[in-house]
């Protein structure tokens, strides 16, 4: 392992290393298992907190809890992602080529509505949503999602089209093509192209705002989980919740991993830069 | 625009809470943040481990999720946080230490190579090359996308408005289900108090970047 930081190690910072790093493992193990016991003490891994998941007291099915969870629950997050994501990115589209045009009266609201959007918490524009335009909670949260993800989408496509050399703009127009048609066979089909891992990365943001429908009482899937405890009872909590969030994990660390499989395969996309967008969108926060 | 000037003081109210939050939660992540990032690069592999699997875990996962299972699961192991304004600073600043420490661990792995390797030719250990020689570089490049960070920070305090703080949003909330006439002019209050705070962040966070690019 060679860094900024240190060399391949000779035999005596080996030796050091593994010491270090066997007393480090104990340490670390040793806090495991600390917690461990410490929960345990708490009975929270006894069967009583665990039986909901296979054998439900106040003769329910199983199947009625996990299809509660992961078909209702899971299902509300996923189908509000699925609203949201395709309009985000057609609306992130048009504002990115409104927002490179060279027509003022274009260019100039679509700086407002990126900047503005962007700037505001997606829990906001949900509320917006919800008390604002009088939606129902499924549309609200489709609404805050949508329009927060556009306005990120739109700089994301911006920040791949600045990242193309200019020859390509300029061959194109000297081949005769006009400004529009530069953009639309040119330009965007290659920004799309190196910015698809950010899209991507984007669109696991977008996902994981989506259990903000919680806060304004859409039934996703954290409000299954409520739902499930405060039925069965709170100490439940500890297994639904881990259903939950290995469910949460399972589905983001595999867009991820289709992200970076996406960043390999595509080619120039390692050479792009990304730079941090100017406005508070930067890493996928 | 009658309705938020009238409501002025409630508005300011939720504004100084969301810039508490914002603020302490933020300062506890960037040290927590930078602790983790050190871990990432560190020649132990336990500590590797664990900052991997800190960072890869809490940017997988909702902060809504983080909250419920402060609120909700943490009494089960026996812990109970109190509701309120430092439960939300734990999840928020637990949470916003992965992107610190991802910010800070590019930063650091952006430094010449050269760079550590005369600190190290001239006899200086590893805590004194991280610290005295690739830190103080590495931060110059980190400090753009900290600032994003903390920009998404400030946003990111409105989930509290789901659990028991009153900020902004919920400041919002309570004002609009009270004066349904009112409807969307309240929220347009609450815009404007969050475009206060990020839009001017994120114009330093772009005019320091260029400064840096240059400098390089």
């Amino acid at each position: 392992m060679s860094s900024v930081l240190y060399d391949a190690p000779g035999p005596l910072a080996r030796r050091r290393e593994t010491i270090g790093s066997v007393v480090g493992a104990i340490v670390l193990a040793g806090a495991i298992a600390g917690a461990i016991w410490y929960a345990a003490g708490n009975g929270v891994f006894a069967a009583d907190h665990w039986d909901v998941l296979y054998d439900p007291p106040k003769g329910q099915s199983a199947g009625a809890v996990w299809s509660s969870m992961v078909v209702r629950g899971l299902g509300a997050t996923l189908r509000a992602a699925a609203l949201a994501a395709p309009l985000a990115l057609v609306l992130g589209l048009v504002l990115a080529m409104m927002r490179t045009s060279h027509l003022a009266w274009l260019r100039v609201p679509a700086i407002g509505i990126i900047e503005v959007f962007r700037g505001l918490p997606v829990l906001l524009m949900m509320y917006f949503g919800l008390i604002g335009m009088g939606l129902d909670t499924y549309l609200a949260v489709a609404f805050g999602l949508t329009v927060y993800n556009m306005a990120v989408i739109s700089e994301i496509l911006r920040s791949g089209l600045a990242a193309l050399p200019k020859g390509q703009t300029e061959a194109a127009l000297a081949l005769g093509l006009t400004r529009w048609q530069t953009l639309i066979i040119v330009q965007l089909p290659q920004a799309v192209r190196i910015m698809l891992p950010s899209l991507i990365a984007q669109l696991i943001v977008l996902l994981k705002d989506s259990s903000l429908g919680f806060i304004v009482g859409y039934p996703e899937l954290l409000q299954s989980i409520k739902n499930n405890a405060s039925y069965f009872g709170n100490d439940y909590y500890v297994a639904l919740f881990t259903v939950g969030f290995v469910l949460f994990l399972a589905v983001n660390l595999s867009l991820s991993a289709l992200a970076r499989r996406v960043q390999r395969r595509t080619p120039g996309a390692r050479q792009v830069v990304v730079a941090p967008a100017a406005n508070g969108t930067g890493p996928a926060v | 625009m009658g309705f938020i000037a009238e409501n002025l003081s409630t508005y300011v109210d939720g504004f100084l809470v969301t810039l508490r939050l914002t603020a302490v939660s933020g300062l506890l992540a960037l040290v927590w943040g930078t602790v983790i990032a050190a871990f990432r690069v560190s020649p132990l592999r336990p500590l590797r481990a664990f900052g991997t699997v800190w960072t890869e875990t809490l940017r997988n996962t909702p902060l809504t999720l983080v909250f419920f299972g402060m609120v909700f699961v943490a009494p089960q192991f026996g812990i109970i946080p109190p509701l309120g304004f430092w439960t939300a600073v734990i999840c928020l600043a637990t949470y916003t230490s992965a992107f610190v420490a991802e910010a800070v661990r590019s930063g650091i792995n952006g430094v010449n190579v050269g760079q550590a390797e005369a600190a190290r030719a001239i006899g200086l250990t590893f805590g004194q090359t991280l610290g005295n020689v690739i830190l103080p570089q590495a931060i110059r490049s980190v400090i753009p996308p900290l600032i994003n960070v903390l920009i998404a920070l400030t946003k990111n305090t409105s989930v509290a408005a789901g659990f028991a703080v009153v900020e902004l949003v919920a400041t919002g909330r309570r004002l609009g289900v009270g004066n349904a006439a009112a409807g969307a002019w309240v929220l347009v209050g609450v815009a404007i108090f969050y475009l206060v705070l990020t839009i001017p962040l994120g114009i330093l966070a772009a005019r320091i970047e260029r400064r840096v690019a240059f400098a390089r």
